[in-house]
């Protein structure tokens, strides 16, 4: 239990009455400083809301979620947000359509009272290669890829130690997705940063990640190593179902898929 | 240097793709939005009649050419002619100057409601939209109560409890207006208050208070900025009712409400007197009217 | 597929685009050529689109349903369905083509569906204007075809909103009310974005045996390279509006365009993790 984020039998309810979801059950794990971590499995298993629970977005929570070394209760401190940031999926979603680059940037650094507020907006549009031209102008003068790199922008401009990004190139062509698996490549070597991604395709997670858990039904069906998803090495049906399903389509195969 | 522009590079500057400044990229917004505004000939004509308005409303003492309570006894119930380009009323007052010096009256009701009601409005309906819940529930049953009465019903019975006079009209008005505002700030709120723009806030540690200040209530500012500017029209009616039935604005005030009400027995023999002020009413309506369709064109984010 | 088949296909066209161009004029008056000279037909096959993000992918599908705002000019000799040119026809005629031949899952999901109404209820809608049915009967329908798209708890989606559904099973709802018309053609513009593989394989495979079986035909807008040469017959290759490319998709790895290759090199694999992804080097002459 070294880690920088370990997560102890978390579960999470959705919902009320009878249409209460156990969405997230008895999930463990555990993420090293430095270290990026894969979450993939079945769409509406529960990833998103493990990430959620994390951030601090769903309070209502059981389990142990430490990070830091700080046992996390259900209230949190503004410190908390400084140290661990979220990047979401839909970066046409993820802006305010009616604030410029500029304040979503300066957003956070306000929340946060932070000083030199020019300075840190210059660094961060460096940081994430969108010059200054960028700064005033709104959303919908961006592309997708432009969009994604200002949401990472608006995440690291607080100088988080974590990230968490939800499938964060899943909205993206291929050559915007090559630049920005790069921009967080670059990023987590120079700040040292740990992230958790969620993603589908599994080779964007077997390409960022050193560690994989598979989930399914909102239990964590099993721990890969980047090394198992190359060879395609699992143990669970499942995961191996999974891997199998990422080689593309096949109708044949689509027929004989077992239900988990 | 900028003085030097010329009108083209104005131009340029207000459409550049890169805006510098961030008093650039709101100007280039609303130049964009004038420039689909300006598309629509009747908004225009709506919006010229509102500029007319308000320049009439402060220019009023120079360019009427009589007191509005100035008496003339022996000129009462004068036909248009050039001494009194739109004839007097039984008291021998102008009626051009009267008109005039009502805009004043109008524009100072119109002024009030837009004041109260917007901020009422966007308040009630974004918190009871952002936190849902039981507290939704009281602020919408809240809202529901002042819905359920008929608007000039109410005004009535409120004004004749209060006693009559343009304050209380306009808290009148204000009180059987603000639930619809309520009720449209709550529905944008409740589509935008999942949306991810939201939760990232949420998610870099700021205050609910917050969050609806600065991020909801943006939202919700054009649907309600376009419903105020339809609204104007019946609030200009309301209040001349008001003032038609005595309840409102007091004598000798040029409220045109009150100047038809005054006028109605001379109107089949001295029609000017009553329709001259009904036409001005007609006139600000249509024009609050039509402004209030042009900018619902490029505002209303659901035409986009 | 055999090639008399593939032949007499070529000739009996379900879909038929004859340089389709598409100009939008932008607030400030200047114009976007989104969609320039692009001509393809399509028989009862599963065509794909490919493209960088703002090629014109979607414009393209959109512009057969005449969903493309009225500022927007549209040009094209001919857009014939079953021999029928759409372009004669009039807004209502259209409507009826949308509803009943035309089915298009938009690429928002999320945005496509009301937020402030039940899942179910608008799936229902969806269902109850194609089929003269109950209520009752309209909410088995409803609940048989979220159980088609692999939602596990179909009853509970039903009374949900929106925003309490994950990204992959917002998706599968529009993929099913998109589905519920039986249409002769269904335009899919990014349909399984947010899926996983195998749920991704099982959706694809309703798609596919209603192409098969139904003899629906089939536009698939994506950018997932992989899995566009596994599923499609055909691929268009789009850049900057026009179709630079086409290949069979099965020979999508051997495509002959520096763009298309370029396309191929960006995407990540197991092996090359250790180094940095090749991005794009747009070349200007890929644009005459
Ligand atoms: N606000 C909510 N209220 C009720 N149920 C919810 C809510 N948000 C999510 N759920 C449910 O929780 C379950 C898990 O959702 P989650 O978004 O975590 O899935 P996911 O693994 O991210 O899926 P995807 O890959 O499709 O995005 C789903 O069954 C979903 O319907
Ligand atoms: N309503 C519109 N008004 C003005 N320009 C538009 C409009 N819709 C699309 N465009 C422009 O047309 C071009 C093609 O857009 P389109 O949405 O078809 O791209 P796409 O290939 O689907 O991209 P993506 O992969 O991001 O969905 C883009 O340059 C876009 O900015
Ligand atoms: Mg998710
Ligand atoms: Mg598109």
């Amino acid at each position: 239990m070294a880690g920088i984020i370990d997560i102890h039998n978390l579960d999470v309810h959705l919902g009320r009455g009878k249409d209460a979801v156990h969405a997230v059950r008895n999930v463990s794990f555990s993420v090293k400083k430095g270290e990026s971590f894969g979450l993939v499995g079945e769409s509406g298993s529960g990833k998103s809301t493990v990430l959620r629970a994390i951030s601090g977005l769903y309070k209502n929570f059981t389990g142990k979620i430490n990070i830091d070394g700080k046992v996390q209760n259900q209230h949190k401190g503004v410190d908390f947000y400084k140290n661990l940031q979220m990047v979401f999926q839909d970066p046409y979603a993820s802006l305010h359509p009616r604030h410029t680059v500029d304040q979503t940037l300066s957003e956070p650094l306000q929340i946060h009272k932070l000083d030199q507020v020019e300075k840190r907006i210059r660094t961060a549009l460096e940081r994430v290669g969108l010059g200054l031209n960028f700064r005033f102008r709104y959303p919908h003068q961006l592309s997708g890829g432009q969009r994604q790199r200002v949401a990472i922008a608006r995440a690291m401009i607080l100088e988080p130690r974590i990230l968490l990004l939800d499938e964060p190139t899943s909205a993206l062509d291929v050559s915007v997705q090559a630049e920005v698996l790069n921009l967080l490549t670059e990023l987590r070597i120079e700040y040292n940063l740990t992230y958790i991604l969620v993603s589908h395709d599994l080779a964007v997670v077997a390409y960022m990640c050193e560690q994989i858990a598979v989930m399914n039904q909102g239990q964590i069906v099993e721990n890969l190593s980047k090394d198992q998803i190359m060879k395609s090495n699992a143990t669970e049906r499942y995961t191996q179902q999974l891997l199998a399903a990422s080689k593309g389509y096949d109708r044949d195969a689509a027929g004989k898929l077992l239900q988990f | 240097m900028k003085t030097e522009k010329t009108l083209s590079g104005w131009r340029d500057w207000l459409l550049a793709e890169t805006p510098e400044s961030a008093l650039q990229a709101r100007l280039s917004r609303i130049y964009l939005s004038w420039l689909s505004f300006k598309r629509n000939p009747l908004a225009v004509i709506g919006l010229l009649i509102v500029v007319f308005l308000v320049l009439i409303a402060i220019f009023a003492p120079w360019l009427s050419n009589h007191l509005p309570t100035d008496q003339n006894l022996a000129d009462r119930l004068q036909p248009p002619s050039s001494k009194y380009w739109l004839g007097t009323d039984e008291l021998g007052r102008d009626i051009f100057s009267r008109v005039i010096h009502g805009s004043k009256i109008t524009l100072y009701i119109v002024f009030l409601v837009a004041i109260i009601v917007v901020p009422l409005g966007l308040f009630v309906g974004t918190t009871a939209g952002y936190f849902g819940g039981i507290t939704d529930k009281i602020l919408m049953r809240i809202t529901d109560v002042f819905m359920a009465f008929p608007r000039l019903i109410l005004a009535l019975a409120f004004v004749a409890v209060m006693g009559p006079s343009i304050e209380n009209a306009v808290i009148a008005i204000t009180i059987t207006s603000w639930p619809p505002y309520a009720r449209i700030a709550r529905a944008e709120t409740i589509t935008i208050r999942h949306s991810e723009f939201i939760l990232a806030v949420q998610q870099q540690g700021a205050s609910a208070w917050r969050i609806l200040l600065k991020h909801i209530v943006p939202m919700c500012t054009s649907s309600v900025i376009v419903r105020l500017t339809l609204d104007m029209a019946g609030v200009i009616l309301i209040a001349a009712g008001l003032g038609f039935l005595g309840l409102g604005a007091q004598p000798p005030s040029p409220e045109w409400g009150l100047m038809i009400s005054q006028g109605r027995q001379y109107l089949l023999d001295q029609w000017w007197v009553s329709t001259i002020p009904g036409i001005a009413i007609f006139i600000v309506s249509l024009g609050f009217n039509l402004l209030g369709d042009g900018l619902r064109d490029v505002l209303d984010p659901t035409n986009n | 597929m055999s090639l008399i088949q593939q032949i007499t296909e070529m000739y009996t066209p379900l879909l038929n685009v004859e340089n389709l161009n598409v100009e939008f004029r932008n607030h400030a008056g200047k114009s976007i050529h989104a969609v320039r000279d692009v001509s393809f037909s399509l028989g009862q096959e599963r065509l794909g689109i490919v493209g960088e993000s703002g090629s014109g992918k979607s414009t393209v599908g959109r512009s057969i349903l005449s969903l493309i705002p009225t500022s927007a000019k549209i040009k094209a000799n001919k857009i014939a369905l079953n021999g029928v040119d759409l372009l004669k026809l009039s807004e209502l005629e259209m409507r009826q083509f949308r509803g009943n031949k035309i089915s298009m899952i938009m690429q928002d999901p999320k945005h496509a569906l009301n937020p402030v109404m039940r899942v179910g209820d608008q799936i229902a809608e969806a269902f109850r204007l194609h089929n003269r049915i109950g209520r009752a009967k309209a909410k088995q329908k409803v609940l048989d075809i979220l159980n088609d798209v692999q939602i596990r708890d179909p009853e509970r989606v039903f009374r949900a909103y929106p925003h309490e559904l994950s990204g992959g099973m917002g998706q599968r709802v529009m993929i099913a009310m998109m589905l519920i018309p039986g249409p002769d053609l269904l335009i899919a513009d990014e349909p399984t974005s947010a899926l996983d593989v195998t749920v991704q394989m099982q959706i694809l495979a309703i798609i596919d045996d209603l192409v098969r079986d139904k003899g629906m035909g089939l536009i698939f807008i994506s950018h997932d390279l992989n899995l566009m040469a596994s599923f499609c017959d055909r691929i268009l290759i789009m850049y900057a509006g026009r179709i630079v490319e086409e290949c069979r998709a099965s020979e999508l790895s051997q495509a002959k365009h520096p763009y298309t290759k370029g396309l191929l090199a960006c995407l990540p694999t197991v092996e090359n993790s250790d180094q940095k992804l090749t991005t794009l080097n747009r070349d200007p002459a890929w644009l005459e």
